[in-house]
C-alpha cells in the first residue's frame, strides 16, 4: 500500500504541476461550465417544466450543469494518456515497477480534484445569479461526492478508450461525437417526462440521469436518504462495471 | 559461468500478425559488459529490448534478467533494470528536478533519500545548474542526459539504452558515450541498441548484429573485423625506376606476419592482421631495402564490411521489417 500511494501521488503531482504550468488550459477548464451555466440558464429562463413550476430554470438546471461538468471532465480524462502513449512516456512509465492501476487512480484523483473545484465555482456563481440550494453546505458536499461517483466510471472508460484506440484522432472523433448527445439524452437539461417515449427509455439507462436526479433532489428538495442510497448504488454499480471493463483492457495492454 | 550471465534470452520470438519482428534470438549478456545490438531500423532490436524489459510478451521463447523470468516475474525484472527508450520521454512541462522526483517515486526510493539521490544523478550528467528549468526549454542533448539520469536513480544493475545518441550533435554524443562508459566502470551491465556502426565500435565489448529478426553474428567488434581478414597497409614509393616497387614487394613479403601483397602501379598493398604492429616493421624493411616511401595509409575493415559479409546486404539498403502498429502487443 505504501508503494502504491507513493507511485500514485507522484503521478498525481505530475498532473497538478502540468495544470499549473498551462494557465490557458486551467482558465478554460475552470470557466467552461460557467459558460454553460450562463448560456443554458439564460436561454431557457422562461421555461417551466411540469412538476418544477415552483423553481426558476436556473435552479432547475444547476444539477444538470454540475453533472455535465463532471461528465465532460471525466470524458476528457484519457486525453493526456493518448499523448503519453504516442510520445513514449507511457512505455517508459510501464518499464518501472509500478502497479498498473496507479495510472488510472492518479488520473481519477486529478479529474476529481478539478471537478470539485468546478462544482464549487458553478455553485458559487449560480447562487450569486439567484439559484438556491435547499440543503446548504452538506448539500454542496453531497454534490461533490455524486460528481465523483459519476466521474470515476467515465474516467475509466475514457482511459480504456485512450489505451485501446490506435490514434488520438479516433479518440477525439468518438468523444466529440458522443459527448454532447449523451448529456442531452439524460435528465440534465429537461425532465424525462417532457421527452418522447423512446427517449425516456434511453434517459433511464443513462448513468448521468441518476447523478442528475440525486443532485436535483439535493438542490431543490432536501435529503431523501432512501432515494439517494438507491442512486448511489446505481452509480457504484456503473463504476464497478467500468472498472471491470477497464481492467480487461489494461491487462491486455499493460501487462 | 552461469552466475556471470545477467541477461539471458533463448529462442526469443515476436510476431505482429503476419510480420515476424524477432525470429528466435539467443543472447547472453555478461556481468559488467556492454553488449550492442546493431542493425538497421526495423531489424528487430527495439522489439527484442521491449521483450527483455517486459513491455512486450514474447510470442515464444524465454528471457530472464538476473534470474527473474520476464513472463513469470515482470515486477522483479522491472526493479532490477533501467530502460531509456529512443524517444525523448521526459515531461516538458516539468522541471528536470520534478521529472527525476517522479521517477524516484515510481521506483519507490525511500522519500528521505530522494533529494540526495537526485543531486547525485544531476551531477553525474552535468545538469545540476538547470535542475529548476522546464524540460521543454532543454536542447535534445540535455533531454537525453536527463532521460539517462531518470534511468539511473534506482541504481539499476542492468541498463537498456535504445539508440542513446540518435539525433544528437557531436558534443552531446560524446557526453552520452562518456556517461555510458562511466556506468560500465561502476559495474552496471548495459545492453545498447544502435544502428550506428561507429557507436557500436566505440562503446561495446561485444556486438550482436541483428538482421531480419535474427542474430547473424556475435563477437567483440575487433573479433568481427579480424574475422574478415585484417588490415590493409598501402605504401606509395617515391620513385618507380629500377623496380623499386618490386624490390619493396620482395622485402615485405619476407616478413613473417604479412599475409599477402599486391602491386598496383607504384603502390604496394600489404595485407596484415593488424596495422599497428605491421607499419613500423614494414617501414624498417623498406629502409633496409633502400626504397624511399612517399606516403603510407592503412584501412581497417569497418563493421559495415562485417555486416555485408554476414547478411549479403549493404547496411544502408538492407531489408526492413515494417514497424508494428502503435499500441499492439
Amino acid at each position: 500500500m505504501g508503494d502504491f500511494w507513493q507511485e500514485t501521488s507522484a503521478q498525481l503531482a505530475r498532473w497538478l504541476a502540468r495544470l499549473r504550468r498551462e494557465p490557458f488550459n486551467l482558465f478554460f477548464t475552470l470557466t467552461q461550465p460557467i459558460i454553460f451555466l450562463v448560456f443554458f440558464s439564460s436561454m431557457f429562463q422562461k421555461v417551466k417544466w411540469v412538476g418544477y413550476e415552483d423553481v426558476s430554470y436556473r435552479t432547475f438546471a444547476l444539477a444538470g450543469i454540475i453533472a455535465f461538468a463532471a461528465f465532460g471532465n471525466a470524458l476528457a480524462g484519457g486525453i493526456p494518456l493518448l499523448f503519453d502513449k504516442e510520445n513514449g512516456f507511457l512505455t517508459r512509465l510501464l518499464s518501472a515497477p509500478i502497479t498498473r492501476s496507479s495510472i488510472l487512480v492518479s488520473r481519477f484523483l486529478f479529474v476529481s480534484i478539478v471537478t470539485a473545484l468546478q462544482v464549487l465555482i458553478i455553485i458559487g456563481l449560480a447562487c450569486i445569479m439567484g439559484a438556491t440550494i435547499t440543503t446548504g453546505i452538506p448539500g454542496v458536499l453531497a454534490l461533490v461526492v455524486i460528481s465523483s461517483l459519476l466521474g470515476f466510471g467515465v474516467t475509466i472508460l475514457s482511459l480504456a478508450l485512450a489505451f485501446s484506440l490506435p490514434s488520438h484522432g479516433t479518440f477525439f472523433a468518438i468523444v466529440g461525437t458522443v459527448g454532447v448527445p449523451i448529456v442531452f439524452l439524460s435528465s440534465a437539461l429537461a425532465p424525462p417526462e417532457a421527452m418522447p417515449g423512446w427517449m425516456q427509455v434511453v434517459v433511464r439507462l443513462n448513468p448521468i440521469s441518476y447523478a442528475v436526479d440525486g443532485m436535483r433532489e439535493i438542490t431543490l428538495r432536501g435529503f431523501d436518504f432512501g432515494h439517494l442510497g438507491w442512486i448511489a448504488l446505481v452509480l457504484v454499480g456503473f463504476d464497478v462495471l467500468c472498472l471491470a471493463l477497464g481492467a480487461r483492457v489494461l491487462s491486455r495492454r499493460l501487462a | 559461468m552461469t552466475d556471470d550471465v545477467v541477461v539471458r534470452a533463448t529462442g526469443l520470438k515476436k510476431t505482429f500478425g503476419e510480420t515476424v519482428a524477432v525470429d528466435g534470438v539467443d543472447l547472453e549478456v555478461r556481468r559488467g559488459e556492454i553488449l550492442g545490438l546493431l542493425g538497421p531500423n526495423g531489424a528487430g532490436k527495439t522489439t527484442t529490448v521491449k521483450m527483455l524489459t517486459t513491455l512486450y510478451r514474447p510470442t515464444s521463447g524465454t528471457a530472464s534478467i538476473l534470474g527473474h523470468d520476464v513472463g513469470a516475474d515482470p515486477k522483479g525484472v522491472r526493479r532490477e533494470i533501467g530502460y531509456v527508450p529512443q524517444e525523448l520521454t521526459s515531461d516538458g512541462y516539468l522541471t528536470a528536478q520534478e521529472n527525476l522526483r517522479l521517477y524516484a517515486n515510481l521506483y519507490h526510493l525511500p522519500p528521505r533519500e530522494i533529494p540526495t539521490r537526485i543531486e547525485e544523478v544531476l551531477r553525474l550528467v552535468a545538469l545540476e545548474n538547470v535542475e529548476g528549468r522546464l524540460v521543454k526549454t532543454f536542447s535534445g542533448g540535455m533531454k537525453k542526459k536527463l532521460d539517462l539520469a531518470c534511468g539511473l536513480l534506482h541504481h539499476p544493475r542492468v541498463l537498456f539504452l535504445d539508440e542513446p545518441s540518435l539525433g544528437l550533435d557531436v558534443q552531446s554524443r560524446r557526453a552520452v558515450w562518456d556517461h555510458v562508459l562511466a556506468l560500465k566502470k561502476s559495474g552496471v551491465t548495459l545492453l545498447v541498441c544502435t544502428n550506428d556502426m561507429d557507436e557500436a565500435d566505440r562503446l561495446c565489448d561485444r556486438v550482436a548484429i541483428i538482421f531480419r529478426g535474427k542474430v547473424v553474428a556475435l563477437d567483440a567488434p575487433s573479433g568481427l573485423k579480424d574475422a574478415l581478414g585484417g588490415d590493409v597497409v598501402t605504401l606509395q614509393c617515391a620513385r618507380t625506376e629500377n623496380g623499386a616497387v618490386a624490390t619493396l614487394d620482395r622485402a615485405v613479403k619476407a616478413l613473417d606476419f604479412v599475409r599477402d601483397t599486391l602491386v598496383a602501379g607504384n603502390r604496394l598493398l600489404v595485407y596484415v592482421e593488424s596495422h599497428e604492429r605491421a607499419i613500423p616493421r614494414v617501414l624498417d624493411a623498406a629502409r633496409a631495402a633502400g626504397v624511399e616511401i612517399e606516403s603510407l595509409s592503412y584501412t581497417r575493415p569497418h563493421l559495415e564490411d562485417v555486416f555485408l559479409r554476414h547478411t549479403g546486404a549493404q547496411y544502408s539498403e538492407s531489408h526492413v521489417v515494417p514497424e508494428p502498429k502503435k499500441g499492439r502487443r
